[in-house]
């Protein structure tokens, strides 16, 4: 049997009875939503499937279920809607894979003029809907400060159409279209774009990042989201066993040595100002126990240790911790 | 009331009148004025109950309102020319979701190379989007459209252009009678979705089809759109019951009893056309025109019924198929299958070069002498064309 320590309770599990109720989480209740329910076809460990459920059950919570979800094109729609099924049990609709932030507009701006401002608006998309493709208009919505809280789940890639290189494709990890040959096998150091940074510079409401590892941390900021009015951003980690080639049991740990190596970190943001980061509570994962069991990385372990390349991914997280001070006091 | 007013303008009012909840706009020219028009009466509060989003681009401006319409709000927006190209995709998802949105083209040119001017280039090259498109031949005529244009959409759940040419009509100051709202009211009802976003009864709208029902969901689409056949000269109809005055339905024939040659045309060239038709009859010229009023659906039985005693139809072309030839001529070719009659193509009008009297007078007579080419463009300049590199 598995020793499971306090500290862990509620913050590492998605809700623990040991918790007082009002402490568990809102996916562990039976009064959750099931926004997205069992029966999709989403991967086995999808971690995308698993931050929907979260986002979209706490923020259902926090509305009151007074809420209306729009979503990019991508593997969360695929898996969700294969007609005539749906997965979806609120108000849903997809457009297109470029334009969720705008739909998200349109339907605020109609609740809005009908006075229903009560409905709140959700919209949501894979990295590559958000940062690449849906770019423009998420930059739109936020400008015009529109109440909309965004979410992007972040798989690093666009996975749904066979693992894609995207504008938040890590350096050095392999894709389909950054394939692991020649002298610098992997995706390119130097390119690539911080969206909640760009989010933050736009001066909206509230902005954030999670991961599905800390399911109380995501809830959390849901429903500190839904306090805002305007025009707000959610960017979560969500690993896919698929395009990482990690094991399907170790979603959420790959997730959590994301955070806990310094390469992602948690933070929020209110009108452009960085009001709270999560510190490290250890010291930090050298950057290789998150690399080395992801199969995404292979290349820089076999048939050579790229020790090179590994140094410089350690310097990003170096950097990251850094920047963001990540560091509990007098560790740094 | 009859007023000298700006086409745009008085398309701006009537838009106003019809009570929209949400105009969404991105700048371009020549659609610029109505969307400018709206966004004063907005900001004026002379608008109650309507919200103006300025987005960033076209391609958001039809996102806008999917998004609005979805959520039960009547919503309105206006491109033309490259704008509609970049909302192309967004434009085939509204029709494809059954949504009601009315859009004014203000017809213009696709570059390279790049010209503000007039043609239907930019609507014709949406003809398969699954949205209506209606020309208008005059501002009144735009005016009456765009009414008649919220009523049909609701009424059928479907997406509706209303083409008006760019700079000949957008920019034009001539006398319209802009509807009173006591008159579109007792036309045009409150919107009632067919389908809406709402938490108390939660819908999934956009799901993923695969093969097993994607052609009856395009069947449902063409049968839809047979209906708004029926329904437009019905709509026209009534509406000019409530307003004492003829606009809209599918065609207009116009001096066609015992024609030897009708032209066909779309848009503003018809006033051209049909002052042209009417000093070659006073020459005692059998000569007719038949504007096309609905352009998709394609209203081929009537067009087929007009034009069948003509032993020959000319049709104006004011947009072009590179490498193909006119895009009304297939259709109606299509339409007019089997006829004995001789059918010509003119391509007429692109890029805003104006189509005279004169020359529509000279191709009629080069038809009626039977020495018209299959294939015409009006007024080609022999001498620009050597010396392009």
């Amino acid at each position: 049997m598995t020793a499971i320590t306090f500290h862990q309770t509620g913050s590492l599990t998605v809700g623990n009875r040991l918790l007082p109720p009002e402490q568990r989480t809102v996916q562990s209740t039976g009064t959750r939503t099931n926004a997205l329910t069992c029966g999709h076809r989403a991967c086995q460990g999808c971690g995308e499937a698993l931050g929907a459920r979260f986002v979209l059950d706490a923020a259902m919570r926090a509305t009151g279920g007074q809420l209306v979800v729009v979503n990019a094109t991508g593997c969360l729609e695929v898996f969700s809607t294969p007609y005539p099924e749906s997965a979806w049990r609120i108000p849903w609709i997809h457009s297109l894979f470029g334009n969720a932030p705008a739909v998200a507009s349109g339907v605020a701006a109609a609740l809005r003029v009908r006075g229903r401002t009560d409905i709140r608006v959700l919209g949501q998309g894979g990295d590559g809907g958000t940062v690449d493709i849906g770019f423009g208009a998420l930059s739109g919505m936020f400008e015009r400060d529109d109440d909309v809280l965004f979410v992007c789940y972040d798989n690093e890639a666009y996975m749904n159409t066979g693992v894609q290189r995207s504008g938040a494709t890590p350096p050095a990890a392999r894709t389909a279209t950054t394939q692991a040959v020649g002298p610098d096998p992997g995706n390119v150091f130097g390119q690539g774009k911080s969206a909640p940074l760009i989010a933050m510079a736009h001066e909206i409401p509230y902005v954030a990042t999670a991961t599905v590892a800390d399911p109380h941390d995501l809830e959390r900021k849901v429903a500190r989201a839904m306090e805002f009015h305007g025009a707000r951003y959610l960017h979560v980690l969500v690993p896919c066993p698929l395009g990482w080639g990690s094991a399907t049991a170790d979603t959420i740990r790959v997730a959590r040595l994301a955070v806990q190596c310094g390469l992602f970190p948690l933070l929020e943001a209110e009108r452009g100002q960085i009001v709270a980061v999560t510190p490290l509570r250890r010291a930090p994962v050298p950057v290789e126990e998150y690399l080395r069991i992801q199969k995404r990385y292979a290349h820089l372990f076999s048939p050579h240790m790229r020790t090179d390349v590994i140094d410089r991914i350690q310097a990003l997280a170096d950097r990251t911790i850094a920047r963001f001070g990540l560091r509990s006091t007098g560790e740094a | 009331m009859l007023r000298q007013i700006e086409g745009s303008q008085a398309v701006a009012e009537t838009v106003a009148r019809c009570r929209p909840q949400v105009i969404c706009a991105y700048p371009i020219s020549p659609q610029t004025h109505i969307v400018e028009g709206l966004s004063r009466l907005v900001k004026a509060g002379e608008l109650a109950g309507c919200e103006f989003v300025n987005v960033e681009s076209e391609f958001a401006a039809m996102s806008v309102a999917i998004g609005a319409v979805a959520a039960g709000a009547r919503t309105y927006t206006a491109t033309a020319s490259q704008g509609l190209l970049f909302m192309a995709e967004a434009l085939y998802n509204a029709s494809g979701l059954g949504l009601p949105i009315v859009m004014t083209v203000a017809n213009r040119a696709i570059g390279a190379p790049i010209n503000i001017w007039n043609d239907h280039s930019d609507a014709m090259s949406q003809r398969d989007s699954g949205w209506i498109q209606l020309y208008a031949e005059s501002n009144q005529d735009a005016v009456d459209l765009h009414v008649q244009a919220f009523r049909l959409a609701e009424e059928l759940s479907v997406p509706v252009m209303v083409c008006m040419d760019g700079f000949v009509l957008t920019h034009a100051y001539e006398r319209v009678d802009v509807p009173t709202r006591q008159q579109v009211d007792a036309y045009l009802p409150p919107f009632t979705p067919r389908q809406q976003l709402d938490p108390d009864a939660p819908l999934t709208i956009g799901a993923m089809v695969g093969p097993e029902a994607f052609t009856e969901v395009r069947y449902l689409a063409h049968q839809v759109q047979r209906q708004a056949l029926r329904r437009i000269p019905e709509l026209a109809a009534e509406f000019e019951t409530v307003f004492g005055r003829s606009a809209g339905g599918n065609v207009r024939p116009y001096r066609l009893a015992d024609a030897q040659t009708v032209v066909v045309a779309l848009g503003s060239v018809l006033g051209t056309l049909k002052d042209t038709v009417d000093e070659m009859r006073d020459d005692g010229i059998r000569v007719g025109a038949l504007g096309l009023t609905t352009f998709r659906p394609f209203p081929a039985e009537a067009l087929r019924e007009a034009l069948a005693p003509a032993p020959r139809v000319v049709v104006l072309e004011r947009a072009f198929s590179v490498g193909t030839g006119g895009i009304v001529s297939a259709d109606l070719d299509t339409a007019l299958t089997g006829l004995p009659q001789r059918r010509y193509t003119v391509v007429a009008g692109l890029g805003g070069r104006p189509v005279t009297k004169a020359s529509l007078r000279a191709v009629i007579e080069a038809a009626l002498a039977d020495e018209l080419a299959p294939m015409t463009f009006l007024d080609l300049h022999q001498s620009t064309v050597e010396a392009l590199p």
